[in-house]
């Protein structure tokens, strides 16, 4: 039987959203913010400590007053049980869910908003973990939004709340305002200079965390970066997002200066490091994840700097994404194993590049003119 | 190689060397392959060194647990706290409240919350504690025969009731 539309994730991946749609991939550099807040309902168990039984009613209590918001209407709403590893996995991918929950036992759950810009996972570490995703830049917009739910939120459920700790977490390293906001950055020129390091030094020291991709250990895999508050308490909301947004302006300012400097430098070198992609992207038969993105983000590049249609950048976007293991799997209608996969991303990225166009490099290399 | 360094969790040869800056303090942990695994290092979900710091109990400054004292709410204890580095429940932090809170100075940019307070939350909390009350009163004037402060308490009570639900009739 055909699962209902709420919880089918196939209606899930046809559905538009903001991050793998065309016209959204606007800003070169800053792929995604998002702002997650941690909540949890008076009277119970955190999730961890809870018996089986708490963690089912939690979901219960929590999926009744999410069904009442009007920011979730029609909202897909799955129990972690209910899917399939490969489902789980893509639901990750997609930055939907976290490692955590894909991994929890009975009573956990997730509600997505249609347009997938919210996320409500129950009973991973807290009892609910508010989640707003949005395209570019733009915490400020976040913020809005998610504040606005939460609040919303708060008409049906009592919060665990002190008003000298705040809002009252599993864990205290996320007391206060239980916040964690981040931006995911694309800065391929801080890491082909080596300026990634100096960058997370300075980034620890003004009070932020420099992940991979996928979270801490995830390599640097695209170039892609997670930055985000390291600390919860003590602060306001819009003081810890100030800061941030400072922050992440500063390092779009050097990620800019870094691009300048390796065009001032050697332009050709650049010009052939991308070149070189286009060409593997047109003609391989064996991609590995890690060697895909870093590829498509060296294409990305190749877009910020004008060898390619600003156009496309929502397609390399949409690959990163639908590139990883999940999707790919998904899309074929089974799990394969590794090899099986590289084979199978390549046959997947031969055809979207087969019509791309080819790069635009107007002044040849210096070198070259005489 | 002559003295290897050893994981600070089990002391196996540790291959796994984190540095983070928190709060402009240096902190290294050395970890083997199955406890960094085991600590979610590689979790995306994200991983932080603080929270290791917490879980393994490296945090300088932190009191040692209290033996013997148990959340009175959840049944959690401190010995837990120290294993998981995580709370059973809200009420743990006032039961704990001498071993949390010398940590957090560590651990945040203040003590003190300074942010967005659940406003309706906090306004039903004192509507129900007052409806508590009022009703203790209530009992307590029928049972000593004081007709007019019942009728006072009943009819406060009533007006509790109403700003719960504004809409009903």
């Amino acid at each position: 039987m055909p699962r209902e539309d709420s919880t089918s994730l196939a209606a899930l991946l046809s559905a538009p959203s903001e991050l793998t749609d065309p016209g959204s991939s606007k800003t070169a550099i800053v792929l995604m913010t998002r702002i997650r807040l941690a909540r949890n309902v008076v009277g119970h168990s955190f999730p961890g400590w809870a018996k089986p039984a708490q963690r089912e009613q939690i979901l219960t209590t929590c999926r009744d007053a999410v069904a009442r918001l009007p920011q979730m209407k029609r909202c897909f709403n799955f129990a972690v049980s209910d899917l399939g590893e490969l489902e789980r996995q893509i639901l990750v991918e997609r930055h939907l869910i976290s490692r955590e929950l894909s991994g929890s036992k009975g009573g956990a759950g997730v509600l997505i908003s249609r347009d997938q810009a919210f996320s409500l996972m129950v009973n991973e570490e807290d009892h609910l973990r508010i989640q707003v995703l949005r395209a570019g830049l733009n915490l400020k917009r976040a913020w809005t939004a998610i504040n606005d739910l939460d609040s919303a939120l708060e008409e049906h459920l009592d919060f665990a709340f002190s008003p000298t700790l705040g809002y009252l977490t599993a864990c205290p390293t996320n007391l206060g305002t239980a916040m964690r906001a981040s931006a995911m950055m694309h800065l391929p020129a801080l890491v082909i200079s080596n300026q990634m390091e100096k960058v997370v030094r300075a980034v620890n020291q003004l009070g932020m965390v420099v992940r991979g991709l996928f979270g801490e250990g995830s390599d640097a895999s695209g170039s892609i970066f997670q930055i985000s508050n390291q600390t919860t308490l003590g602060e306001a909301e819009e003081v810890i997002l100030k800061r941030l947004g400072s922050v992440l302006q500063s390092i779009v300012e050097h990620e800019v200066n870094a691009r300048a400097r390796l065009l001032e430098a050697d332009a050709g070198k650049l010009h052939d490091k991308i070149g070189r992609a286009y060409g593997i992207l047109q003609n391989s038969y064996l991609l590995t994840s890690g060697e895909a993105m870093n590829l498509l983000s060296l294409l990305r590049l190749g877009i910020d700097l004008g060898l390619f249609p600003d156009d496309q950048r929502s397609l390399i976007d949409r690959l990163l994404i639908e590139a990883q293991p999940g999707h790919l799997q998904h899309a074929q209608r089974g799990e394969c194993d590794a090899a099986q996969r590289d084979a199978l991303r390549a046959v997947r990225l031969r055809a979207e590049f087969a019509s791309f166009p080819r790069p635009e490099i107007r002044s040849a290399n210096p070198g070259a003119a005489a | 190689m002559a003295n290897p360094l050893k994981c600070d969790l089990c002391s196996k040869p540790a291959t796994v060397h984190l540095t983070q800056i928190v709060n402009n303090k240096v902190h290294k942990v050395d970890l083997c392959e199955a406890c960094a695994e085991a600590k979610g290092v590689t979790d995306p979900g994200g991983f932080s060194l603080a929270d290791l710091l917490l879980k393994a109990s490296l945090t300088p400054d932190a009191a040692p647990p209290t033996p013997g004292t148990r959340c009175p709410r959840c049944g959690y204890t401190p010995v837990e706290f120290k294993k998981h580095g995580r709370l059973g429940c809200p009420a743990c932090y006032e039961a704990f409240a001498t071993l949390v809170e010398p940590m957090l100075a560590n651990m945040h940019s203040g003590v003190t919350h300074a942010g967005k307070v659940p406003a309706r939350s906090l306004e039903r909390k004192s509507l129900y504690d007052r409806l508590t009350k009022l009703e203790l009163d209530l009992t307590e004037a029928i049972k000593s025969e004081r007709y007019e402060d019942a009728a006072r308490a009943r009819d406060e009570i009533n007006q509790v009731k109403q700003s719960f639900h504004p809409d009903a009739p």
